[in-house]
């Protein structure tokens, strides 16, 4: 077998042999210190260690890059904007026909403004629909699956998060803006519009109900595109709960409903917030589905939960194009300035996942989108 | 105060006792079954949607599905997606060579190197960066290398923007797989005298084999379905793939899905559906993979 043979050892005269043949120059010696030196450093996992350290740095150096060139581009309009990038409506690059004007060194096109409150407002928004509807269903159907359930069908379930965690969001998309969309405009919505009380208070769920484009269409595609982060954590923290208390719950008296209810979810609950911060995390950035369900509605509050809409990161996949017309490259920076933003905002609610779990102690959470 | 358990006692038919918070029996029964009720129906709203996008995407695409779409470029009145299929199959290529490197090697100094607060920085790095939105991710790729250093819209453009984004994934998948793989194996190797590169190479990463293949596979399936971080790095075009690093736009198939999908002919319609159906076997392709990937390797343990 070759095996054996291939295990380098330690005597090889050979190498050093060979070694002494390349080094002309110098004396016998030196040869022979530097094949030894050579052969100490592979085998002290130098080698191994570097290589595979410097592997481990790219990640981090990646990530400070991204800030940094970010923060470099975006600087000149968030000098530019100032606060008003976070309190004005008007998304306006300017016109292209009049001269570039120059303000704090910064080339810009006449009467650029720049007002990313709908787009924050909209990322927050459709995010937080996506929260409220998906945390629930995801932590009810993981209950029933550990709980109530047989093994093979918590299995199946496994499958099932897994092909909605792998389907492209482009096909949610499609599915959102094709079929889920027009079915909201024409069931849901007239139905809960009509419904709601009429109290000043609840205006923003009452009047137009659009055409399925809108801010409700998008929370509810982003719910199902969270659903499997929060659905599978949850499923793999209610296995895990021990065993002891459970029974001890149960013979004290309680029911099924109340032990899973009083004993396993409090035994859970810091992981599933923590997974619940992360699905945010997921439905802040997401893309392609939301800007082909949003309408791409740009400059203005929507009036109602129906009516288009759009998110930081619809506006810069639909501007980009327009974005590049811009000559002074103004109109690129802001929209630099609006990623900063979506960056920092992400970054802060997955950092606070991780610290809630760590804290909670024990638990791992999944890489990003939780796949 | 005792009545109620008396005559709960007393026989059949008589009422039942009051529970230590004086709620009389039947309203635990009714929560439980509301309870279940409602996890029930949980269930079910997950599984609809899901059932809904499958129905939606094969029942549009399959009735008028032609074989030649997979291999017929893209003109302007239609043709196939092949051009598209080949460059989704070159950048996936490219993640798997990139991404593997830089994944497979953090994830083995994380297991194997990094503790304390040095790997506690590098994992939390790593773990941030692919929570970092993929839309962001290709909106500095457009800045820094396709502007910044006039790559143009170009493959090696959009595979190192790929590539950032899926490492985490392989790091985190191999860095638990070789977290399994018993102490005993790395002593043994250490008594045998092994160099530690070959000692990694030849024990400690074979057994933690079915984990790495599995972040692989993670990678894949991102570098399949993403969108967001190719629009504005990979640029688009009907050509076929031209593997030049730089200057050369590539066409991918969520691209056909995200530019099609509103166009007023149903030609264009159709072939976004056909590219959508594609996206989703090619998914259900590598779910089942990585499932018997797991279950051999399961085997495997088990037979040891």
């Amino acid at each position: 077998m070759p095996k054996a043979q291939r295990i380098p050892m330690a005597r090889q005269p050979s190498a050093v042999a060979t070694a002494k043949g390349q080094v002309q120059p110098g004396p016998k010696w030196a040869g022979r210190a530097v094949a030894t030196a050579a052969r100490n450093l592979a085998r002290s996992g130098w080698l191994l260690r570097g290589a595979t350290g410097a592997a481990a740095l790219v990640p981090v150096v990646a990530l400070a890059g991204i800030l940094a060139v970010l923060a470099e581009r975006a600087w000149p309009a968030i000098v530019y904007n100032g606060l008003g990038f976070f309190t004005h409506v008007a998304w306006d690059p300017g016109s292209s026909y009049g001269n570039p004007v120059r303000t704090g060194g910064a080339l810009h096109q006449a009467g650029a403004t720049f007002g990313a409150l709908p787009l924050i407002l909209g990322t927050l928004g459709s995010s937080a629909i996506a929260i409220v509807v998906a945390v629930p269903v995801s932590v009810g159907a993981a209950l029933v699956v550990v709980e109530k359930l047989p093994p093979r069908m918590a299995n199946v379930l496994g499958l099932f998060l897994e092909v909605l965690a792998g389907i492209p969001s482009v096909v949610f998309g499609l599915w959102g803006a094709l079929s889920f969309g027009p079915l909201i405009a024409r069931d849901l919505a007239p139905l809960v519009a009509r419904h709601v009380p009429d109290l000043p208070v609840l205006n923003f769920f009452r009047g137009s109900t659009g055409n399925g484009e809108g801010l409700l269409t998008a929370g509810l595609v982003l719910a199902v595109m969270v659903v499997p982060i929060v659905a599978s954590t949850t499923r793999d923290l209610l296995r895990q709960v021990p065993a002891l208390p459970k029974e001890g719950a149960r013979a004290l008296g309680l029911s099924d409903w109340e032990v899973s209810r009083l004993v396993s979810l409090p035994w859970a609950r810091s992981g599933i917030i923590g997974a619940s911060l992360l699905g945010l995390a997921r439905a802040l950035g997401e893309t392609m589905a939301v800007a082909m369900v949003s309408g791409a509605f740009l400059g203005a509050n929507p009036s109602n939960i129906y009516l288009p809409f759009t998110t930081i990161a619809a506006t810069i996949v639909s501007q980009l194009d327009s974005a590049f017309t811009d000559g002074t490259g103004f109109y690129v920076r802001a929209l630099a300035e609006a990623a900063l933003v979506l960056a920092v905002i992400t970054l802060v609610a997955n950092v606070a996942a991780r610290l809630l779990v760590r804290k909670a102690g024990g638990v791992a959470l999944p890489v990003g989108r939780g796949i | 105060m005792a009545s109620p358990a008396a005559t709960s006692l007393s026989g059949a038919g008589a009422r039942e006792p009051l529970d230590l918070y004086g709620r009389p029996p039947w309203r635990r029964r009714a929560a439980d079954r509301a309870g279940w009720a409602a996890c029930l129906l949980a269930l079910a709203l997950m599984g609809a949607p899901l059932v809904s996008v499958l129905w939606g995407v094969v029942g549009r695409a399959l009735p008028g599905w032609r074989w030649d779409v997979l291999w017929q470029p893209a003109t302007s009145q239609g043709g196939g997606l092949g051009s598209e299929i080949l460059g989704t199959l070159v950048i996936v290529a490219g993640v798997v060579v990139v991404a593997g490197t830089v994944g497979i090697g953090s994830g083995i100094f994380l297991s194997e190197y990094a503790s304390g607060m040095a790997g506690s920085v590098l994992r939390a790095g790593s773990e941030v960066l692919a929570g970092i939105p993929s839309i962001v991710l290709g909106y500095v790729g457009y800045l820094a290398l396709v502007i910044g250093l006039h790559w143009q819209f170009s493959l090696g453009a959009a595979l190192l923007t790929l590539s950032v984004l899926t490492a985490p994934y392989i790091a985190k998948s191999t860095e638990a797989a070789l977290r399994q793989v018993p102490t005993s194996y790395r002593e043994g190797a250490d008594a045998l005298g092994m160099a530690p590169l070959h000692a990694m190479r030849r024990i400690t990463l074979k057994a933690a084999l079915p984990g790495v293949v599995t972040g692989l596979l993670i990678a894949v399936a991102i570098a399949i379905g993403e969108t967001a971080p190719l629009l504005y790095t990979a640029g688009f075009t009907d050509n076929l793939p031209s593997l030049r690093w730089a200057h050369n736009p590539v066409g991918y198939l969520t691209y056909a899905v995200w530019t099609f999908y509103n166009q007023p002919s149903n030609v264009f319609q159709d072939l976004s559906f056909d590219a959508a159906l594609v996206l989703v076997v090619m998914v259900l392709v590598l779910i089942a993979v990585s499932r018997a990937v797991v279950a051999r390797a399961g085997r495997h343990a088990e037979r040891n």
